[in-house]
């Protein structure tokens, strides 16, 4: 997870140039961006070819790509990637649902926070992999506990930044509306909330790695559906370049989820994001 | 220009006023049975030492700090809190990063329930005011220090306070933007008619925008001494008159 606010592309398209080199330094940018990316991609492409690596293991990316284009046109792997797309969105929606209010709450509140911080760190600490067996005893190996363990993964980043975000409000801009004698509601809508909207993107970025990462592994626990699922049983029938397919999916699923909160965030607080 | 500054309302009185403070369990005085006269529409400056507790007599006047004792009446009526009749300009600029110029100077009515669009036709006239009606859709980090502070000014213009509580407004800025700061501050207040209480380290500041310079003493709690500026307006720095009235300033409060 990186907290950089932009990507490589982001960066590199926000410089200017004159129209005529502008393509050639685009070209520049993107190679310089992703130039390792492609030589990794050619590089395992040419020492699959030249035999240097076990086809049993490490297939070449034509095979995978191969394998990719088959799951998807058959319309096996759709189905992989909706039903995970719920399980991950539900999840996340479900946190962001309770984690932003409780956070925005407890951000003010100190009593609240106070009661409440013991036992969230506890939570927070144990692993949501642990828990998995007691989600499964709760609620059955079905769905319900596949969706609680990510949602559990997912809410602490979200809670946890939105209250930080609660916190760091400049006290000083607090100070200033209520010198204007802007009520407690109207300082809490018209500066707290709009201040804590840059740190929640944070939580809800570090949230969306996290509900990828625990969505693999509760799909690789008892499913029999999902692109989690897909990559291990992929390599239980040995059909190793569906298994890469597989991985490259969720790889792909984890970067579109970024590339949407990114736009978001764009949207939302573009005043905290480009430099001055 | 003379002193034709009549206002009839905006007269500030403090009566019997104590403040003190607990720093380590000690008990901290600041201010000691203070009494002080502000008639309306005048401008008061406020200087002192480091600590002599300059800003928080102007946050008790402000209402953003309560008193231990003692009262503050604004055209005879005792006030306790915040009140519209004041407006406060901090040392730091404090606009809102996420808004544009224009919506900043506007934030103090539409916190006061005034609607966006009436709060930013009022809004404009007051950034006119301040020369920054090119600027009314940049953000606050597209603004330099005394271009920001202006914005500041102007927002707190725009609520059109009786009584305007500036604490060091010029601390940060540059020379050169002070200067010319100074400038529009005494033009605002001769323009707008409010009654200013002006928090400065500075001596010159202090004599070119005040009727009135008030020192509190380096012994905290100590009674403040008060002098009148009698210079015709507008001031001149290099004026004899001037120069004449800083060294009496500086030897009579022990400054020099
Ligand atoms: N909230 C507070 N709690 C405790 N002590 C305080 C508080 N606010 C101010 N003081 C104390 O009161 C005294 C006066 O502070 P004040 O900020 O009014 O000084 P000042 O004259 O404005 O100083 P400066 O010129 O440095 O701004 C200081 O000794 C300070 O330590
Ligand atoms: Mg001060």
């Amino acid at each position: 997870m990186t907290y950089d606010i932009l990507t490589p592309a982001e960066r590199a398209g926000a410089q200017s140039a004159a129209p005529a080199s502008r393509w050639r330094q685009r070209a520049q940018g993107l190679l310089a961006d992703y130039g390792l990316v492609l030589g990794f991609f050619a590089g395992w492409q040419i020492a699959s070819m030249a035999g240097w690596l076990n086809p049993a293991v490490f297939p070449a990316p034509d095979r995978v790509v191969a394998a990719l284009w088959n799951g998807l046109s058959s319309g096996a792997l759709v189905d992989d990637i909706v039903i995970s797309l719920q399980r991950a969105g539900i999840a996340f929606l479900a946190a962001v649902a309770l984690g932003i209010p409780l956070g925005l709450l407890m951000g003010q509140m100190r009593p609240l926070e106070r009661a409440l911080d013991p036992i969230l760190q506890l939570f927070r600490q144990t692993s949501a992999l642990a828990l998995y067996p007691v989600f499964i005893l709760i609620f059955g190996l079905g769905e319900g506990s596949k969706v609680f363990v990510i949602f559990w993964a997912t809410l602490f980043p979200i809670l946890l930044a939105t209250i930080g975000g609660v916190k760091e409000v400049d006290l000083k801009l607090v100070e200033m509306a209520h010198s204007f004698g802007a009520s407690q509601l109207t300082i809490f809508r018209r500066v707290i909330l709009p201040a804590s909207v840059p740190p929640i993107f944070v939580g809800l970025r570090l949230s969306a790695t996290t509900a990828l990462l625990l969505l693999i592994a509760a799909e690789m626990i008892g499913a029999n559906k999902g692109v989690g699922f897909q990559v291990m049983n992929a390599q239980y029938n040995f059909q190793i370049p569906l298994m890469f397919a597989a991985i490259f999916l969720l790889a792909t699923l984890g970067l579109a989820a970024n590339w949407v909160l990114v736009q978001l965030q764009r949207r939302l607080c573009s005043w905290s994001l480009d430099p001055r | 220009m003379f002193d034709t500054h009549q206002t009839t309302s905006g007269a500030v009185t403090i009566r019997d006023l104590s403040k003190s403070f607990h720093l380590d369990g000690a008990p901290l005085t600041v201010l000691r049975h203070l009494d002080l006269d502000i008639p309306a529409g005048q401008s008061l400056a406020i200087v002192g030492a480091s600590g002599s507790g300059k800003t928080t007599l102007l946050r008790i006047l402000a209402g953003l700090e309560e008193p231990d004792s003692g009262d503050v009446l604004i055209d005879d009526f005792p006030v306790r809190g915040l009140g519209r009749d004041r407006s406060v300009i901090f040392q730091e600029p404090r606009l809102i990063p996420w808004l544009n110029v224009l919506r900043n100077v506007a934030f103090g009515l539409e916190v006061q329930g005034v609607a966006r669009t009436e709060a930013e036709t009022r809004a404009r006239r007051y950034l006119r005011l301040v020369g920054l009606t090119e600027f009314e859709s940049a953000l606050p980090r597209q603004l330099s220090g005394g271009m920001a502070q202006r914005v500041g000014i102007a927002r707190a213009l725009t609520v059109q306070p009786e009584i305007l509580l500036l604490d060091e407004p010029l601390g940060a800025l540059d020379a050169m933007t002070k200067l010319a700061m100074q400038k529009e501050l005494s033009r605002i207040w001769a323009e707008e008619r409010v009654t200013m209480v002006l928090v400065t380290h500075d001596l010159e500041e202090a004599i070119f925008l005040a009727d009135r310079v008030m020192v509190l003493p380096r012994e905290k709690g100590g009674t403040p001494k008060l002098m009148d500026i009698d210079l015709t307006r507008p001031r001149d720095r290099s004026d004899r008159e001037f120069v004449r009235v800083r060294q009496q300033l500086m030897s009579e409060f022990g400054l020099h």
